[in-house]
């Protein structure tokens, strides 16, 4: 099964566009629907495919045999997604995103949380990174949009996240079995567990199924209770948006002042390539694709690429660093029943270093200088038995035998980390290399710093604090020197007030160029601990608002 | 432990190929072939052979393998066309290398003994499945794997080794709440 071929699709540009949004993922779904909802016109240009909703449980086996490489799942790879990687740590780019209407929110997890508000004052708390040109407060409403659009479960137990008024609009999922054996040795130690919020339905939730447990959130929902941003594609269509697949985004043409995007240029399959003119362009296509199509853009007015006058486009790229650990109990624990999280901890967020006492013992504190942890207790700890027997060279008693002995009794728990925004991070050209288009690749150079690896290190000893008291036994654990991203692609076109450190304005436009707007996790200042997507929704409605007060 | 025909329709549920179906959507019977070919197996005797693979690769604790084996393999070849072509032709590829090296016509022929020495000869124990790959890889995606898909991807194959909502397969949102059995 390759990707969906709607080849007789009309592919030619609109003639009168009011906006143009560049990614059908959850960014752009969200700026087309609202934009489209006031009765803009709007023209959505993606460069994959449409993938047809009966076809995931086919892609749901792909990702549970073994015979189909990953990036088969979502058919990625190949020559329209080569990529470079020439930095001290290896970045795999591919595995980290999904092309096609929908956007990596089809692979995704589907955790949910607001960003703290520390996270908006990086600079002034610790005296490290930068502060984001806005604050909490001016995100809430967006916040509170954003969770009723995607449909999110949770609810309001963290005594750690930032205020909120409105309960969740779907009830929580009830904590896991392994949850309630981590509950027993977290009280003892005075560490809080509270509910994960999840942008997954708990019961049915705009003509959404709830979940029905098939275990392979990441990367297929196959009931579609996990919320993925075709969702907004259709409800956008439905208000008259028009969206155009397989049209990768080849460069934009400013006026000849340089001051106005006039039209997006993209490809089609037959090898033509089309103008999309537009008042208002959101690019809403990754903190990867964004700098580089900016960087593709180049021009007289523009030499070093578009909107880079300050030449902090493709630099700063952060991700979420996971750490981790696992081991086994004397007992049952219940694991892989289903693909999602059910308990987590924002206790060592906004204070990483701190003790705990609890009724019998504590975490011991840290003087080092840290950043934000957020700590998670897996419900999928160990092997999965049915991809444990698909890779087995035994079979009938003899593998039987060797499940059981394998499955059943595996704890863990998984955290993340965000690295401090660093320029020599950043996204660049690969000029000596070129896509199906021709186009020059994206060059990821990527690296941690030294408080990213101590706060992993951080992590990882309030983790074996967790199941030393838990009795675990055979503990292994992901630190500083086995972790890998979370892929979360951040800050490669931050947001600031001045144009000469930061592409776009707190409104999300850019400083350069007058109708050129940015929704994305790549205007992240900071990364914080917790996962993007909720605030990049948050953004994504903000930025529509401002595109929409100009229209 | 007896695989029912709701562990049939399950792991077929599970694969998007029935979808909010009852038992009644489940072939009794092999199917047959719309093109008649004197050189591939018909679709008895493709089911005769996925029952004697099934026969080695699942656990000497489950019942009722046939009917199994007929209701989801059945069914799966007659909504999937590319599967019905790849057990195919890895059934013929197979009933050919049985010609050559043992004194039978047909893998389903040998006895249990020949028919484990024999996927052992060839290699399938330890290859890596791959759907357009050599005899030996396609043997083992399109029969071994397949079966063992189909059980463990089911409540009762789940269910054997402790898991009643195994992954890919839709047991609900709350298998994952409850403690162990008493």
């Amino acid at each position: 099964m390759t990707a969906e071929d709607a080849s007789d699709a009309d592919r030619t540009p609109s003639d009168r566009a009011d906006v143009c949004v560049v990614g059908a993922g959850p960014a752009g779904a969200l700026v087309a629907h609202r934009l489209a909802e006031r009765g803009r016109d709007v023209v959505v240009l993606e460069a994959g495919p449409r993938f047809e909703f009966e076809n995931r449980e086919e892609r749901m086996e792909r990702a549970i045999r073994p015979a189909h490489d990953e990036l088969t799942v979502w058919d990625m790879g190949g020559e329209r997604d080569r990529y470079t990687s020439s930095g001290e740590w290896y970045y795999p780019l591919n595995h980290a995103r999904v092309k096609g209407v929908g956007g990596s929110t089809l692979h995704w997890q589907g955790m949910v949380m607001r960003h703290h508000r520390s996270d908006f004052d990086r600079r002034t708390q610790d005296g490290v990174a930068a502060d984001w040109p806005i604050d909490y407060e001016d995100l809430r409403p967006y916040y509170g949009s954003a969770e009723t659009e995607m449909g999110v479960a949770g609810a309001s137990d963290n005594p750690f996240a930032p205020p909120r008024e409105e309960p969740y609009p779907l009830p929580a999922f009830e904590p896991s079995y392994s949850d309630s054996l981590f509950a027993e040795a977290c009280e003892r130690l005075g560490v809080t567990m509270h509910t994960v919020p999840n942008a997954r339905n708990s019961e049915g939730y705009d003509d959404r199924s709830a979940c029905v447990g098939y275990g392979t959130c990441k990367p297929v929902c196959p009931s579609g209770a996990k919320y993925s941003a075709d969702v907004h594609v259709e409800k956008a269509e439905a208000e008259g948006a028009r969206v155009i697949d397989r049209a990768p985004v080849q460069r934009l043409v400013t006026d000849e002042s340089g001051e106005r995007v006039e039209a997006a240029v993209y490809a089609t399959p037959d090898g033509v390539e089309h103008r999309q003119e537009a008042r208002e362009v959101v690019l809403a296509c990754g903190g990867v694709e964004i700098p580089r199509l900016l960087l593709l853009s180049e021009s007289s007015a523009h030499p070093d690429g578009l909107a880079n006058s300050s030449g902090a486009v493709g630099r700063y790229f952060m991700e979420h660093l996971f750490a981790g650990a696992g081991g086994v109990l004397d007992r049952e624990t219940r694991q892989n029943h289903v693909g999602f999280l059910t308990s987590e901890s924002h206790q060592f967020y906004d204070d990483p270093g701190q003790s705990t006492s609890g009724t019998d013992g504590g975490v011991p504190a840290s003087d080092a200088d840290l950043g934000p942890i957020k700590l998670e207790f897996l419900n999928y700890a160990g092997p999965s038995p049915v991809e444990m027997a698909l890779h087995s060279d035994d079979w009938g008693d003899e593998l039987l035998a060797q499940l059981r002995d394998s499955y059943g009794t595996h704890v863990a728990m998984g955290g993340l980390v965000g690295q401090l925004p660093r320029k020599e991070n950043r996204i660049t050209l690969d000029r000596s290399r070129t896509d199906d288009h021709g186009n020059p690749v994206p060059d990821i150079q990527w690296s941690i710093d030294a408080r990213t690896r101590r706060t992993i290190e951080r992590a990882n000893e309030i983790q074996r604090s967790v199941l030393e008291e838990l009795g675990a036994t055979d503990v292994s654990v992901i630190g500083p020197d086995r972790t890998g991203p979370a892929y979360h692609h951040m800050g490669t076109t931050r947001m600031g007030t001045d144009p000469t450190e930061s592409v776009v304005n707190p409104n999300l436009r850019t400083h350069d160029v007058r109708n050129l707007s940015i929704a994305s996790s790549s205007v992240f200042v900071t990364s914080g601990a917790v996962n993007p997507t909720l605030t990049i929704a948050a953004l994504a409605l903000k930025c529509a608002d401002h595109v929409d007060e100009r229209l | 432990m007896e695989l029912t025909r709701r562990d049939a329709l399950a792991a077929l549920s599970g694969a998007g190929i029935v979808v909010g179906g009852t038992a009644s959507a489940l072939r009794r019977n092999p199917i047959s072939f719309e093109e008649q070919s004197t050189s591939l197996p018909s679709g008895e005797e493709v089911m005769e052979t996925l029952v004697a693979v099934a026969d080695l690769v699942y656990p000497s604790a489950i019942s009722n393998v046939r009917e199994f084996v007929v209701g989801y393999a059945g069914t799966r070849m007659a909504e999937r066309a590319a599967y019905r072509s790849g057990v195919r032709d890895a059934v013929a590829d197979l009933d050919s290398y049985t010609a050559v090296h043992f004194d039978a016509e047909r893998f389903a022929g040998l006895d249990a003994s020949d028919r484990s020495v024999l996927l052992d000869q060839l290699g399938v124990r330890t290859a890596d499945p791959s759907p357009e790959g050599t005899i030996t890889q396609r043997v083992r995606y399109y029969l071994v794997n397949e079966l063992l898909y189909a059980l463990y991807a089911s409540p009762t194959g789940g269910e054997l080794v402790g898991i009643e909502n195994p992954q890919g397969h839709p047991g609900g949102p709350t298998s994952y709440r409850q403690g162990p059995p008493e």
